[in-house]
Formats: C-alpha cells, sequence, structure tokens
C-alpha cells in the first residue's frame, strides 16, 4: 500500500533518534534527554482538553446509556430499576423487528452497491491526465455534501408525479413513472439509491489509491502471457485490491447500521414505517414516546453489534497478515 | 501501439492517438458520470435561483431568475440558521484543532506512563458511533456532570461535544512522530522551555497536517445532524441543515426556498473542499488505512 510507506519510512527515523539517545555513549545527551522527558506531569497537561471532553462527552453517555438500558426512566418519581425488562420489550416490538431488518437491507444494499460503483468509477478514472483528475474532482462532490442537503435535493428530484425531475428522465428511455419515496414498494431502494450515490465516489478514491499500488510490471507479465481484460482484472486487479476491499467492507458495513440522517431526512422512516432503520426507530421510542429506557436498550444492542463487528474484523485482519 | 501503454491502467486504457474508438467510450461514460453525479447538485443552484415554486419544474438552468428565494427564505429566519450552523463550525474546528494539536503534542513527543491507555481511550471513542450514545448525551448536556450546568438550547452544547475527534488526534500524532528528536532537543540545549519548543518548532512543522484535519474537522461539523437537533430547545436553535427539515414541512414554504437554504448549506462544504482538495483526499486514504 502506497499511503503506509511514508509511515513505516517514520516509525524508522523515530527509534533511530532514541536509540541514540538510550545508548548512553555520551553523557551530556542523555541528561538532555532525562530532561526533554520532562515530569510526568507535562503530557498530561497537554492530553487534558481532550481527555476532559472525552470523559464528558463520550464516557458519561456511554455509561448512562447502559445504566439507563436497565431502568424504566421516570422524570421526577425517580428511576426504576427492572432489569433486562426493556432489552426483552425492544426485542418483542414487531415494528424494531422490522427495522432491523430494513437497516440490515440496506447496509448490504449500499455497501455492495457503493463498492461496485465505485469500482467501476475506478476503473473508468484511473489514468494521470489532467482532464480525467478534474472529472474525479466533480464525481467526488456528492461525499463532501452534507446528508441533509443531499436528501433534500433527492425528495425533490424524485418527485413521484409524471412530471418529477427523475421521472421526467426516465420517460426520455421509456421507463417510469415511478413512486419513490411515497410507496412502501419503492422507498427502501429509492434511500438505498441515495445512499450508493453518495458512497460510490468515496469508495471510488479508496480505490483508486489501490489500484495506484499495483505493480505495472504485473500487468505487463500478464500482457505478454496473452491475457484478456477480463482475466487480468480477475486475476491481476481484485486479488490486489483485498486489503482495500476489506477496509471498505468494514467501515460502511458500521456506517450502514448506524444510519440515521438519510432516513430521517428522504422518509421520516415511513411511509408506512417502510423505511424505518434502527436508529430512526430508536430515536422515535425516545423523543416521541419519551421511552429513554428502551431507546437506551436499543442503543447498547447497536452499540455491542458494531463493537463485536469491528473487532471481529480486526482480528480476522491481523490472523491474515500473521498468516 | 506499445504494450507497455496499455498496462498503464488496470482496464488498459490506450492513450494513444490512434485509440479513437476507446478514447470516445471513455468520454462519453466520464461525460455520463459527471452528470449522474453533480446534476442533482447543480439543479440545487438553478432551483434556488428560480422564481418558480413548482417542484415539478427542476431543470438545469433558472427559467426567470430572481433573488426572490432568498428574500423569502430570509423571513424564515435563514439567515440565523446559517449564523448558528457558522458559529458551531467556526467554534468548533477552533476548539478541535487546538485539543488535537495539544494531545497529539503529549502522544507523539512524550514517553510517560499510562500512555498505551491513553491510545485505547481515544481510540475506543472512534469505535463508539456517535448515534448510539445520542439519548444520554442529550441527558448529559442537559445536565453536566458536577457542574449541574444545562447547556440545551446554546451553541456551546454542540461545539463542546465536537470539540475532541479520535480520528483528528490519530492523523496529528502521526504527523508530529515525523519531526526529528533532534530539533527538539537542540532547542533544549539553548534552553528554550517546553511552551516555546511547542509553539516554536513543532507546530510551524504541522502546518500541512493542519490542513488535512481541518478540513475534515469542518466536513464532520458540518455533516452534524442527530447533535444539533438533540441539543436544540427550540426551532430557533436549530442549525441550516437541521433547519430544511423544518422548513420543508411549513405549509407556506415552497420547494424554491428550502432549495435557497439548501443551496447556503451546500455552499461552504464545495468552497471548502475545492481549495483543499489535496488535504482532503490525502486524508481519506490515510484515515480509512489508519482507523
Amino acid at each position: 500500500m502506497t499511503v503506509s510507506n511514508p509511515v513505516r519510512g517514520t516509525t524508522d527515523v523515530g527509534s533511530a533518534a532514541s536509540g541514540g539517545g538510550a545508548a548512553g555513549s555520551h553523557p551530556v545527551r542523555r541528561r538532555h534527554r532525562r530532561r526533554l522527558t520532562g515530569s510526568s506531569f507535562t503530557p498530561w497537561l497537554f492530553l487534558a482538553p481532550a481527555v476532559l471532553i472525552f470523559v464528558v462527552f463520550k464516557y458519561v453517555p456511554m455509561v448512562e446509556g447502559i445504566r439507563l438500558s436497565l431502568y424504566q426512566v421516570r422524570p421526577f418519581l425517580g428511576d426504576l430499576w427492572v432489569g433486562l425488562d426493556n432489552y426483552v420489550r425492544i426485542l418483542g416490538d414487531e415494528r424494531f423487528r422490522d427495522a432491523i431488518g430494513h437497516t440490515l437491507v440496506l447496509a448490504f444494499g449500499q455497501t455492495i452497491g457503493s463498492m461496485v460503483i465505485g469500482f467501476v468509477l475506478a476503473l473508468l478514472l484511473e489514468g494521470h491526465a489532467k482532464s480525467l483528475w478534474f472529472v474525479r474532482s466533480a464525481v467526488f462532490l456528492p461525499v463532501v455534501a452534507a446528508t441533509a442537503v443531499i436528501g433534500e435535493i433527492w425528495r425533490l428530484l424524485f418527485f413521484p408525479a409524471p412530471e418529477g425531475f427523475i421521472n421526467s428522465v426516465l420517460s426520455i428511455v421509456g421507463l417510469g413513472p415511478w413512486t419513490f419515496l411515497d410507496s412502501p414498494d419503492t422507498s427502501l431502494a429509492s434511500v438505498m439509491f441515495v445512499g450508493i450515490w453518495k458512497g460510490a465516489p468515496y469508495d471510488m478514491v479508496l480505490i483508486l489509491a489501490g489500484l495506484a499500488g499495483i505493480d505495472r510490471q504485473q500487468y505487463e507479465a500478464s500482457a505478454l502471457d496473452g491475457a484478456t481484460t477480463p482475466q487480468r482484472i480477475r486475476h491481476v486487479t481484485l486479488p490486489a485490491l483485498r486489503p482495500v476491499i476489506t477496509i471498505l467492507l468494514t467501515l460502511a458495513s458500521i456506517r450502514g447500521l448506524r444510519v440515521f440522517t438519510e432516513v430521517y431526512v428522504l422518509t421520516g422512516g415511513g411511509p408506512a414505517g417502510s423505511t424505518d432503520v434502527w436508529m430512526t426507530r430508536v430515536f422515535t421510542v425516545a423523543f416521541e414516546r419519551n421511552e429513554i429506557g428502551v431507546a437506551s436498550a436499543g442503543s447498547v444492542m447497536l452499540f455491542l453489534i458494531t463493537f463485536a463487528l469491528t473487532v471481529v474484523v480486526q482480528l480476522y485482519r491481523r490472523r491474515r497478515e500473521a498468516g | 501501439m506499445s504494450v507497455a501503454d496499455q498496462c498503464d491502467t488496470a482496464l488498459g486504457w490506450s492513450t494513444g492517438r490512434s485509440a479513437w474508438l476507446s478514447r470516445s467510450i471513455r468520454i462519453v461514460l466520464s461525460v455520463g458520470a459527471v452528470l449522474l453525479f453533480t446534476g442533482p447538485l447543480i439543479t440545487v443552484f438553478s432551483g434556488a435561483f428560480d422564481n418558480n415554486p413548482d417542484p415539478t419544474q427542476l431543470s438545469v438552468l433558472p427559467n426567470k431568475p430572481s433573488m426572490i428565494n432568498f428574500e423569502e427564505a430570509g423571513d424564515k429566519g435563514i439567515w440565523s440558521y446559517l449564523a448558528n450552523s457558522l458559529i458551531i463550525a467556526g467554534g468548533g474546528l477552533l476548539l478541535q484543532l487546538s485539543v488535537s494539536v495539544f494531545a497529539a503534542y503529549a502522544l507523539a513527543r512524550k514517553k510517560f506512563r499510562g500512555q498505551a491507555l491513553m491510545l485505547l481511550l481515544i481510540l475506543t471513542t472512534m469505535m463508539l458511533p456517535e448515534e448510539v450514545i445520542a439519548i444520554p448525551l442529550s441527558l448529559v448536556i442537559g445536565d453536566l456532570p458536577l457542574l449541574h450546568v444545562s447547556l440545551k438550547g446554546t451553541l456551546l452544547g454542540v461545539i463542546l461535544p465536537l470539540g475532541a475527534w479520535g480520528f483528528s488526534i490519530f492523523v496529528m500524532t502521526e504527523f508530529m512522530k515525523e519531526i526529528p528528536m533532534e530539533l527538539e532537543e537542540a532547542a533544549k540545549v539553548d534552553g528554550a522551555g517546553e511552551f516555546r519548543i511547542f509553539a516554536q518548532i513543532i507546530l510551524p512543522l504541522v502546518k500541512p497536517a493542519l490542513g488535512v484535519v481541518a478540513v475534515f474537522g469542518f466536513n464532520m461539523i458540518w455533516e452534524q445532524y442527530l447533535l444539533p437537533l438533540i441539543v436544540a430547545d427550540d426551532p430557533s436553535d436549530y442549525t441550516l441543515t437541521v433547519a430544511l427539515l423544518s422548513l420543508r414541512s411549513d405549509q407556506e414554504v415552497g420547494p424554491g426556498i428550502v432549495l435557497a437554504g439548501a443551496l447556503l448549506a451546500l455552499v461552504p462544504s464545495l468552497v471548502v473542499y475545492l481549495s483543499l482538495q489535496k488535504s482532503f483526499l490525502r486524508g481519506i486514504t490515510t484515515g480509512a488505512i489508519k482507523g
């Protein structure tokens, strides 16, 4: 991977420098090194702001979330210990189970869709020409636009009447009119489409970085062996991209599970709950039904699943690298 | 055409003059890709300046150009939403950059007891999706631990939680590790104190990293949705992105006005991206591979 090289180079420089100091052949230098390391108080002074913010706004809420998930939260009356009751209740809720299903479908579809489109884009736009650089920058724009803005744009473009923007475009090629976000049959697919539209250019950038790291001699060798382009993609390009693809899969599946803004803006979970996902459901239970304990149970479950997913992928990667 | 020529890209795009077919296919597909990915954003520009509130009449160029949408959006308080967004972005970014630079200095340039624990503490926050702590976070913001102060409905309530970001600290730490120790040691010999070393030697050398971290930080803050939503006490506390939804639900408001708001929310991210593009793309590749 091209990216890791400068970093590895750095570690070498760092260890060489400290190695020189630790050798102890120059007493003067050693004294300075000890002074440089300084009192053990200084690093904590520099770390204090970060630690303070993390503790107050990440760790306290995390612990508080786990605590709340075990209580029935009653403002002014005091919380009531209910054990795992909240978990039982949220898992027993049919709308929540549906929401988990939608989340999985959405996460899976968006992950695979973004990666396939991103790969196609990367193949199309690979190269050093200035014009290609321009095209790549333009294609990347959806990634930097805020999700809420993109949601509003697509809501208007998806206008379900035959005169809607996308429907007029579709009618040119003899398709449509489609209902998009307005019908339970097409709403989830439409949300997925918007997610892929925003996600694919991001994947493209990472795949392009992977493509740039492939040794050109491998292509030349395969060309000399008479391999066709599809064979070359399959046997040279794809195996070389495996690390990038693993990273993309991990990032995208976690991002997919915690999806909130897209759905909240595009459909708010409707119509008829057809696009309700994990976090929109939790949000509704917490802030509209005011069942903080039950909603916290839902959040804690999502946290455990993303955490487990991250750990499993990390272990798998480490084992692959070791073996 | 040589073999080497076709081995420059995975698909073997030929660049020679004779390969007109391959070239034209590529041009057509590239134009298609640009239209697909920028077309929707262009309709925002035209729609925002179009004096025609009909959602079925979106087009690539405005039919009747005017500023009426912005005037009407102004009556709906769009400028104060924009001000909220900009204050949060500016304040949040300033805090985030300072916190990251300080923390990275300790992590990259010092050896101390508990360093591994600190790294783990920061790494864990990166694995903790913001969404899953949203509910308890809203309670914490309503009643800060020990201080018992409520930040509900204040911009500070959005800014402070964004003040420390694991990604930003890690990128900064990687950059700071690259600075040779000798520089620092020489300054020590010359009698420079801790803060002078930090301010006059380390800071100037990590300027390029500040670009990367700043563009990502801005993007991360501008993207925030759930946090300003749960901190807000009433709709006047909304940021521009959050306000778009309540604008749309307003019966008197047509799509032209929503698009004017969307345009105002879109422009800052485009400006930041286009001016710091290199930093941005470099950050994506390093960030993803590191974290």
